[in-house]
């Protein structure tokens, strides 16, 4: 500390003149204004050219002067001429430094396109597949009770998977909502020695296979004590695998509220229960919504803690508490171990289902949140200055009817 | 302390030993409120809670796989075969398959997933950023049984010549011939099928959004200042990217990889699916037949008796321990890095 103070005193005895050297702009023209990503025309045509010539390379080499076959070998062979080619182009005109940026560039954007052309190939894929089972109303309301493995798909449907789905992910909801958000506060409003315990071990808990999970409520539930598979197991199964999931998302929420907007809430001397429930948590709201959702829909498709604890059944079982009640993507998995091709197509519909849930879940927690904390969308905006002009008239209104505040003990 | 607060205190007391000035927080001697009491009580109780639950999963698998664990000791790491009524069991072919599909895994991912996040990051901008974000995070979320019904149903059928090429030219590296038992070639299509290297490309690509997101987070995390100065000095964008974004995000990169291994090594059911389990340990990764953990338990969870449930614990115990150091070394490694030190997450 004492050095600081005679640091501070100290006084330069250059400090007249100025430590940096800014030269007069003068007459020296400015250079153009390097453009780091934009594409020339020239560029373009570098990679138009490179894959038109790739892709003829390629055609010829398979089709007449060497003996390959196979569209995946085409693709490879086409992508790795394209590659050489494109960087025989560049180089006819740029340095080896613009080179290498320009080929690393196009392979960026090949990982790009591969990863999102796989993902929507597998999403499109198993749409299509299963729209053969999804035509028919029946799928989404008949049972398989009286279906067999044989029957049109005009007969049978899943109406007991999708109900069983919502019973499951409902309990497993009404658990670990209020545990996860309890234990998030928990983490980030008390706090203490106990609290960096609790981080700890839901840190570790979001490393547990979810498939041991499901064994765990197997070996401890199942046959500890209900001695049969349920509804009720298996949204407890779903539980011991969101919750670490649901408190992890929440803490990282709950951590980016401006700490300013608590010390206010204390300044104007509210207690730390009011603290939270009227400024943490509604300024947190989106992004705890958003965190939920994106935690059931993890619950929703997982198939391995469901597969030990529920059951399978085909008939409708509206009773968490007893007998078997199969879920989604545990009836997507006992349709597929059918060879029978109806049996597949009502498994690719199942997960049809499934995976339109799921999407669905997940553009509702983009469309409600995603923001963070304090970062309003426009109607919120206007919602507010709406609010703090009808405090302002009242304000206004209150001066006019209270004299004067001036010879007021208050005023100072 | 600041100087502001020295300056503001400038009482000449050269008898005080400056470490008695030190600021503390003032002490609080008000007593609580009920509802402060209530609410302080209750965020304990759901800390108390949660651990509790999951402490019982930990305690609970430790206790009830001791009893496996005792009966065959050490060897449990070391025996190949599974068969708890004879007392030969051991996860040695079964960890080996497991880690094999994620090596594979982590070889499909990890190039995919770099690159995608420098495009998010570096490349592409707006509106078309935004978008590809978001469908990277919705992938996420897609359920593994649907990449499961894809590996079998149309992945398998595809990936067949590929695997039979690659095993004809690249046969003289151990892991990549497929042989029988007297070391003669294999060259029909069926010998190619349910293979660690299938499981692992479907795996791959199931992991490739979470790595691809932690990733790119950490990347766009380098200092504009950085950026600015390295384009300035004439640097290319491959030239900014080696010398400013890729030291700067090394430990988002080193730690997404390790979370989507701790992801890869746990999944079960698209594995399950695709695999036809064996209990020995086979180094050809493209010759059908391997094992995980998680399917061992999915497959023999129904039949085991009392001390077979045992062992199918004593084999999850070791999943978890395994994916358990991998998190916590992902996440040490995230935590220190340049580009995890400012973060909250």
């Amino acid at each position: 500390m004492t050095t600081e103070l005679t640091e501070l005193l100290i006084t330069d005895p250059d400090a007249d003149q100025p430590q940096t050297n800014c030269p007069e702009a003068g007459d020296r023209a400015t250079g153009p204004r390097r453009d780091v990503r934009g594409f020339t025309a020239a560029q373009r045509f570098d990679l138009i050219g490179g894959g038109a010539a790739a892709m003829a390379l390629a055609t010829l080499l398979f089709g007449w002067f060497a003996p390959l076959s196979g569209a995946l070998g085409w693709v490879v062979v086409a992508f790795a001429a394209f590659l050489g080619l494109y960087v025989l182009l560049v180089s006819m005109e740029a340095d080896l430094q613009e080179v290498k940026d320009r080929l690393a560039t196009v392979l960026f954007a090949s990982a790009g396109v591969l990863l999102f052309g796989s993902l929507v190939f597998i999403v499109v894929y198993t749409l299509t597949r299963g729209a053969e089972a999804l035509v028919n109303l029946n799928f989404f309301t008949q049972t398989m009770e009286f279906s067999g493995p044989l029957d049109p798909l005009t007969n049978g449907g899943i109406g007991h998977a999708i109900v069983g789905t919502l019973i499951q992910i409902s309990i497993a909801l009404a658990i670990a909502v209020p545990l996860g958000i309890g234990t998030a506060v928990f983490l980030n409003e008390v706090g203490g020695r106990f609290a960096r315990f609790v981080r700890t071990v839901s840190d570790a808990m979001t490393a547990l296979p979810s498939i041991v999970a499901g064994l765990f409520v197997y070996a401890a539930l199942i046959q500890g004590l209900t001695h049969e598979r349920s509804g009720l197991a298996a949204g407890i199964a779903i539980t011991v695998m969101m919750l670490p999931i649901i408190i992890r998302s929440a803490d990282v929420v709950l951590r980016l509220v401006p700490a300013n907007l608590r010390e206010a809430s204390y300044g104007l001397g509210s207690s730390r229960w009011r603290t939270v429930w009227h400024v943490v948590l509604p300024t947190a709201r989106s992004g705890l919504v958003t965190s939920v959702i994106l935690g059931t829909a993890r619950g929703i498709g997982e198939t391995s803690p469901v597969l030990l604890t529920s059951g399978i059944t085909a008939a409708m079982n509206t009773n968490p508490f007893g007998g078997p009640m199969i879920s989604l993507p545990l009836q997507v998995f006992d349709f597929v171990r059918s060879p029978e091709p109806n049996m597949v197509a009502r498994g690719f519909g199942a997960a049809a289902v499934l995976l339109v849930l799921v999407l669905t879940l997940f553009l509702i927690a983009r469309a409600l949140g995603g923001r963070a904390p304090g970062d309003l969308s426009p109607r919120q905006r206007r919602a507010t200055l709406a609010a703090s002009r009808r405090d302002e008239q009242r304000f206004a209104k209150r001066a006019a009817t209270v004299p004067t505040l001036e010879g007021s003990p208050h005023a100072a | 302390m600041t100087n502001s607060t020295i300056l503001a205190n400038p009482v000449q007391t050269p008898e005080v030993a400056p470490a008695t000035i030190a600021v503390r927080p003032r002490r609080i001697l008000s007593r609580e409120s009920f509802g402060d009491l209530t609410f302080r009580r209750a965020a304990f109780g759901a800390g108390i809670i949660t651990v509790a639950i999951m402490l019982a999963v930990g305690l609970f698998l430790s206790l009830r796989a001791a009893n496996a664990l005792g009966t065959v000791g050490w060897a449990f790491l070391a025996i190949q075969e599974w068969s708890p009524e004879t007392n030969t069991f051991g996860v040695a072919a079964i960890l080996f398959g497991t880690v094999t599909i994620a090596l594979i895994a982590l070889v499909v991912s990890v190039p995919l997933s770099i690159g995608t996040a420098l495009l998010l990051a570096e490349v592409v901008q707006g509106r078309l950023r935004a978008l590809l974000v978001s469908l990277v995070d919705l992938m996420a979320a897609v359920p593994s049984i649907v990449f499961g019904l894809w590996g079998v149903y149309y992945l398998q059928g595809a990936i067949i010549p590929a695997a039979k090429w690659i095993s004809i030219w690249f046969g003289w590296l151990p892991f990549f011939a497929v042989t029988d038992a007297e070391g003669r070639p294999f060259t029909e299509a069926s010998a190619f099928t349910s293979s660690a290297f299938i499981a692992g490309i479907v795996v791959g690509l199931m992991v490739v959004p979470t790595q691809t997101s932690i990733m790119r987070e950490a990347f766009a995390r380098a200092p504009i200042g950085e950026r600015e100065g390295a384009f300035a000095l004439g640097a290319t964008r491959w030239g900014m990217i080696t010398s400013v974004v890729l030291p700067f995000g090394k430990g988002g990169m080193i730690g997404g990889t390790m979370l989507g291994l701790g992801r890869a090594l746990g999944e079960t059911i698209a594995v399950y699916m695709i695999i036809s389990p064996i209990f020995t340990i086979n180094w050809q990764v493209l010759k059908t037949g391997t094992n995980s953990v998680s399917a061992l338990i999915a497959l023999r969870y129904g039949e085991a008796s009392e001390f077979g449930l045992s062992a199918l614990m004593a084999a999850g115990l070791v999943l978890f321990a395994l994916t358990l150091v991998i998190n916590f070394t992902a996440s040490t490694i995230v935590a220190k890095s340049r580009s995890g030190a400012e973060s909250d997450d």
